[in-house]
Formats: structure tokens, C-alpha cells, sequence
């Protein structure tokens, strides 16, 4: 009874949260759009009786999964959402291994606080963060007011309302994710191993790359997916700091939610977006696993 | 001496391989090393012998290039090894928590450092094989180290520190976490693989009976000095102080004042009511001066008769440790003074002769114990 339980707590947890409102977003994804609230049709109605529920299973179809195809505009931005995932996950890897290789490398006493110091942001609100970025940024901004005062330039750059912004967004809010795990990979690291393979012949910086890099594999590849998952369905940065030709499928599925009001068709890139998603959870998951596995 | 005993030491004209010249290092304010100075000679198998903390890692430490002394030198062939990186040095390590490189098969860990050197792949697969078989690891080379046992793992961790064949093999601890057994003959395997590459090895170790079984040579070692350097059988039959005689083995150890010389004996006034004891000094002693005599319990004889050895006490059995082979007797004089004997237990116990509370006599020659300053 007692182990019923424990194995029934995790699957209704998962039933509630997850499964029940996809199967809402999917039963809206097959509707038609239509004036009204809620706007779409065919809406179940169940004191109709059997003759409602026929009525309503009719209504459903496949016709937005099939205008998501006839339009460029969906599987561009779907595209483009996984490119800007990437290349922002390459530039999140790239500024969080060294922090995290620092940190690992601290003395003891000081990790809390650098540990403290990475987590710390979380504790503001992210849209605040967001926000500030866009007075650092833009034209009048203070990076070009110092780059200017400094006479390293003559002209403001133009950062603000383009990719770059979004990728600095995106590095700089998802770097905790990426540290995290790396960090708590090269901590378990023994010392005595990078001593060993000095012992051994190798220069310190080799001994970098054939102990330390594959023995914090684990981490980087957690931390790749913990930045990369989330930034594919990344809406609030790319609307804030990136510009109209910024494409990324949060900010399309938005526009078709709010500016549209077609929820059928919104409902259907987020059935997509979430399809895309499982490949690289599945594979997260898996890393995830081995890890456990090379711990225990 | 006979020509055919390997003792390099006693050669004016040996050249040591390692020569610490007043090597000091210190931890901030802490002193790990203390002005220690020492030879240690090609094919020795040098043992560093001492209590935990007393410096025996940082030796090897600065031998292997990972810590440099504060003051001092340390010259390997010759050559002074201050400028000289870990990577570049003729010394290979094997690790107290052995290293071992958790993402690496067992056979690829042994190459790790042939492959450093850029040796060819034939060649390098010839002797990793060979160094697979002198550990008797043929079987286990595609596997992980988490894959293997304790001794498997610590016989890897000797395979890849010998693959190189190192002018100098430092081995910290190595066999500290087997259990006895297995640990006895993985020293008489330790001494066979020193004999047949000829390397020399330097052990560090906190296990007395592990230094002496392996040994050519033992250093015992306190607070960051080296108190006696010695064959394990001078370590045993002469230490030079009490801390020696205490650490090395069992002893029983009695403080009184020098008395009368005698030709080459010294009778030692030790306690009210009893004869002196007579022993034979190594060193000379003042008159009144203070002595310490150091005396092993298997030099102690025990018997019920009054015995004709020259130094004898009488008291009862206190006490009696059965070690199968041994016994050690625990007899009470009559000032307060307990003498461990032991003897062998070459009959039955049936037929043991002393039992609690039984009166007997302890004696020892005048040759059998050391007399000692400190
Ligand atoms: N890196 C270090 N910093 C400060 N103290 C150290 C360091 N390494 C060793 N020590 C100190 O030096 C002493 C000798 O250490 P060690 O050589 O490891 O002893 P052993 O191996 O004989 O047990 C110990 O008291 C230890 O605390
Ligand atoms: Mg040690």
C-alpha cells in the first residue's frame, strides 16, 4: 500500500502538471479559431450528453498543424529559435567553464560566497534584470557612454534591438546554469589526479585537457542542456532586447496568442515547440542517468 | 664485510642518486622539513618510517617536484632539481590514494605516460603488456578502476608508475589500504619487482614491520627530522634513542643513573631494593648521569629456577598475551616495574609452564639490551 503510494505520488504529480494542461493546449490546438469566449471552437459541452461529446470530437482536426507547414514563417522560426539556442549555449560554455574552473579552484573558505554570488541574481526579478540590460545596451546606454568617454569610440554602437542583445541576455541570465553544474563536477575533482598526470609526463595545460575536461564532461553537457532547453522557448529576452528581425518561436507564439488571439494556432506551435523539446530532454535525462551511474 | 652485500652506504666511493643538503620547508610558520640532510643510493629500497604528520608526504612531495623546499637543496644524479617541473623529472609516483584516472580503461591508464613521451605504438602496446603482466593484471586490462578491486587498483596505480621505468620510484603509503594478507605478499611482490627492474624505490610507510620486511634501509623519521637512518636490523638491535626503540617493535625501556664502569660494563642503579643492571655501552656514560635501558622482550628469558644470567629480578606473572607462535609474559617486580618476556611457544599450551600469579625469575645477559641518552 505504503509503495502504491510512493509510486502514485510522482505519476499524479506528473498527470496534473503536465500531462492535463498539454492535453488541454493539444484539444485547442485542433480547434478552429472563432469570435467568441473562449475563442475557439468546437467548446465541450457536457450537459449535451453523449450527443454534445460526438458533436464536440467532430469539431476537432489537424487543419493548424497543417497551416504551421504552408506558412515559412513557423518552421524559420523554428529554426532560428534552435540556431540562436546553440550558438547562445556555445558563448554560455565559453564565459561559464572558466568562472566555474575559478570557483573549484578557490580556497575552501571562499566558495560559499562565490556559490552566494552566482545564485545571487535569482533573488531579483528577472524582467527587472531584463530591463537593465536595455539601459546598458542601448544607444545613450552606459556602455556606450564608457566606451565613448574612454575615446575607444567615436559613433555609439548599435547593440540594443539586434541578436547580439539577445545573446548577451540570454549568456548572461542562463550563466548560472551553466556554472552550477560544471562547478559541482570540478569540485568533486581530486587534485591528485592533475598531479598524477604531471607525474606522468604531462605539461600542466595537457594535463588540462586529458584530465580535467573529460573527467567535467558530465557537467558541460547538463550544463549545455539546462541553457539550451529553456532559451529555445525563450520569449521574454528576444522581445525585450532583440529587434523585429529577431525570429524566435516564444516570441512568434506570442504575437499569435495576444496580437492575433488565434489560441488554436498558438496552441499548435506550442505542441511543436514541446515535440522539438523532447529530444534533448530524453538526451538530458540520459546524461543525467550515466552520471548517476559513474557516481554510484 | 663480504663483498656481496649491497650496502652503497659504507662506499666512500658510491654516488648517491638523491642527496637532500639541508633541506628545510615550512607551511607558513609550520615546520614540515626540518634542516634534513640524507643520502639514498641507486637500487636502494629506502624506507621512511615514521608517525602520521611527521613530513614523510612532503619528502616525497618535494622529490617528486610538487612542493619546492624553503631552504636547501635536492640533487637527483647530481643535479640539483630546484628548476626542474614534475613533468621533466626521471621519478615516477605512486600515489597514497592511488590517482588512478577514473575515465580510463586499466590498460590505458598504464599508458598514459608512454604516451606522453611519444613512444611508438607498437612498442608502447609491447610494454604496457609486460608491465599488465608483471602486476598479474593481464585480465583486467579493458576494464575502469572502478571495475576492480582494492588490490587490483593499487597494483594499476604500481604498473603505471614503473611503465616509464623511472630512475626513482616513489611509493607513499601503497599498501595502506589492503588488509594484512594481502598486504604481505604484496611486499614480497614489491621487493621482487625492485630486484628484477632494478629501480630504486623509496617507500614511505607508518607500519613498522611493513619497513623492515622491505627495506635496504630505514629512516625513522619525527617531526620533520630524520632521527636514525639504518638497516632494518641496526634499526632493531641498536636504536639510537628511546623514541627509536618505542617505535620500532616492543621494548621495555627502564630509566636509572650510570654507576661504577667495570671494563667495557656499566652497572645502572635503577630502583631501591634491587640489583643493579649490568649492560654493555655503545657510548660513554658519566658517572650519575641519567640512563635509559632499552631491552626487547624476546631477549627477556622467564623461568622458574633461579637463572644463571648475570642481570636477574624476581616477580609474578601479571599478565600473559597468547599470540599463537608467541607469548608474551607480563611479570611485576616488587617496586611496581613491569618486564614483558616472550618466548616462543613451541609446546602445547597444556604443557606451558607459567601461569597468573606464578613466582618466576627474568634475566638477560649483559650484552642483550642498549644503553641510551635520550
Ligand atoms: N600544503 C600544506 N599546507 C600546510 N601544511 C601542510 C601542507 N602539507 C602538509 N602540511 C603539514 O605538514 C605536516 C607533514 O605532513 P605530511 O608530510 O603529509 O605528513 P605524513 O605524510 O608524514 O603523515 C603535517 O602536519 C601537515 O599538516
Ligand atoms: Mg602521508
Amino acid at each position: 500500500m505504503r509503495r502504491l503510494f510512493l509510486i502514485a505520488v510522482p505519476y499524479i504529480w506528473l498527470l496534473a502538471l503536465f500531462l492535463v494542461p498539454f492535453i488541454i493546449v493539444l484539444k485547442i490546438a485542433l480547434s478552429d479559431a472563432w469570435l467568441a469566449i473562449p475563442p475557439y471552437v468546437p467548446t465541450l459541452d457536457l450537459s449535451a450528453g453523449w450527443a454534445g461529446l460526438k458533436d464536440f470530437f467532430a469539431g476537432l482536426d489537424f487543419e493548424n498543424f497543417v497551416f504551421l507547414t504552408e506558412d515559412d514563417l513557423y518552421w524559420k522560426a523554428y529554426l532560428s529559435s534552435l540556431k540562436i539556442a546553440a550558438i547562445s549555449t556555445f558563448f554560455t560554455l565559453l564565459v561559464g567553464y572558466p568562472i566555474a574552473y575559478g570557483m573549484a579552484k578557490a580556497p575552501d573558505e571562499w566558495r560559499p560566497t562565490l556559490l552566494m554570488l552566482v545564485i545571487l541574481p535569482f533573488w531579483t526579478s528577472f524582467l527587472i534584470r531584463v530591463y537593465s540590460w536595455m539601459g546598458i545596451l542601448s544607444q545613450e546606454g552606459y556602455l556606450n557612454q564608457i566606451l565613448m568617454s574612454l575615446g575607444i569610440i567615436s559613433e555609439p554602437l548599435i547593440i540594443l534591438n539586434t541578436n547580439t542583445a539577445v545573446y548577451i541576455g540570454i549568456v548572461y541570465t542562463y550563466l548560472p546554469f551553466m556554472i552550477l553544474p560544471i562547478y559541482s563536477a570540478l569540485e568533486k575533482l581530486d587534485a591528485s589526479l592533475l598531479e598524477a598526470a604531471e607525474d606522468l609526463g604531462c605539461s600542466r595545460f595537457s594535463a588540462f585537457w586529458l584530465v580535467t575536461i573529460p573527467l567535467s564532461k558530465q557537467g558541460i553537457i547538463a550544463g549545455c542542456f539546462l541553457v539550451f532547453i529553456p532559451t529555445i522557448g525563450e520569449f521574454v529576452i528576444p522581445s525585450l532586447l532583440g529587434g523585429s528581425k529577431t525570429l524566435m518561436i516564444g516570441k512568434v507564439l506570442w504575437e499569435e496568442f495576444f496580437s492575433n488571439r488565434d489560441w488554436p494556432v498558438a496552441s499548435a506551435v506550442a505542441v511543436i515547440l514541446l515535440l522539438i523539446l523532447v529530444i534533448p530532454i530524453i538526451l538530458f535525462q540520459r546524461n543525467e542517468q550515466k552520471q548517476r551511474e559513474a557516481d554510484g | 664485510m663480504p663483498q656481496d652485500v649491497f650496502a652503497p652506504w659504507l662506499d666512500p666511493d658510491a654516488k648517491p642518486i638523491i642527496q637532500f643538503k639541508n633541506v628545510t620547508k615550512r607551511f607558513g610558520d609550520f615546520i614540515a622539513i626540518d634542516d634534513l640532510t640524507i643520502d639514498i643510493y641507486e637500487r636502494e629500497f629506502f624506507a621512511l618510517l615514521g608517525p602520521s604528520g611527521c613530513g614523510k608526504t612532503t619528502m616525497m612531495r618535494m622529490l617528486a617536484g610538487f612542493e619546492t623546499p624553503t631552504e636547501g637543496n635536492i640533487l637527483l644524479s647530481g643535479q640539483d632539481m630546484a628548476p626542474v617541473p614534475p613533468n621533466k623529472r626521471a621519478v615516477n609516483m605512486m600515489f597514497q590514494s592511488y590517482a588512478l584516472f577514473p575515465h580510463l580503461s586499466v590498460w590505458e591508464n598504464i599508458a598514459f605516460g608512454l604516451r606522453r613521451d611519444g613512444m611508438p605504438k607498437d612498442e608502447m602496446a609491447a610494454r604496457v603488456d609486460e608491465m599488465l603482466r608483471l602486476t598479474r593484471l593481464e585480465k583486467f586490462a579493458r576494464r575502469k578502476p572502478h571495475q576492480i578491486s582494492g588490490g587490483q587498483r593499487q597494483r594499476v596505480a604500481l604498473a603505471r608508475s614503473l611503465a616509464k621505468a623511472p630512475k626513482l620510484l616513489l611509493l607513499d603509503e601503497p599498501l595502506g589500504a589492503l588488509d594484512k594478507k594481502l598486504r604481505q605478499e604484496t611486499q614480497f611482490e614489491l621487493m621482487d619487482i625492485q630486484e628484477k627492474t632494478g629501480t630504486t624505490f623509496v617507500i614511505v610507510t607508518h607500519d613498522q614491520e611493513e619497513a623492515m620486511t622491505v627495506a635496504s634501509r630505514v629512516a625513522v623519521m619525527d617531526h620533520g627530522k630524520i632521527v636514525q637512518v639504518a638497516t632494518p636490523a641496526e634499526i632493531y638491535e641498536t636504536p639510537n634513542s628511546t623514541y627509536v626503540a618505542d617505535f620500532i617493535g616492543d621494548v621495555n625501556l627502564i630509566e636509572g643513573k650510570a654507576g661504577e664502569k667495570e671494563g667495557d660494563k656499566l652497572s645502572i642503579s635503577w630502583a631501591e631494593g634491587q640489583p643493579d643492571i649490568i649492560g654493555t655501552p655503545q657510548t660513554s656514560f658519566d658517572k650519575g648521569q641519567t640512563i635509559h635501558f632499552a631491552i626487547r622482550p624476546e631477549k627477556v628469558s622467564i623461568t622458574h629456577d633461579k637463572p644463571t644470567n648475570p642481570v636477574a629480578f624476581r616477580g609474578k606473572v601479571l599478565d600473559i598475551a597468547y599470540l599463537g607462535n608467541l607469548s608474551t609474559y607480563h611479570v611485576e617486580l616488587p617496586n611496581g616495574q613491569i618486564i614483558k618476556a616472550q618466548t616462543a611457544n613451541n609446546r602445547r599450551i597444556s604443557r606451558r609452564g607459567f601461569t597468573w600469579e606464578d613466582k618466576v625469575w627474568v634475566s638477560w645477559t649483559d650484552t642483550a639490551g642498549v644503553l641510551l641518552e635520550n
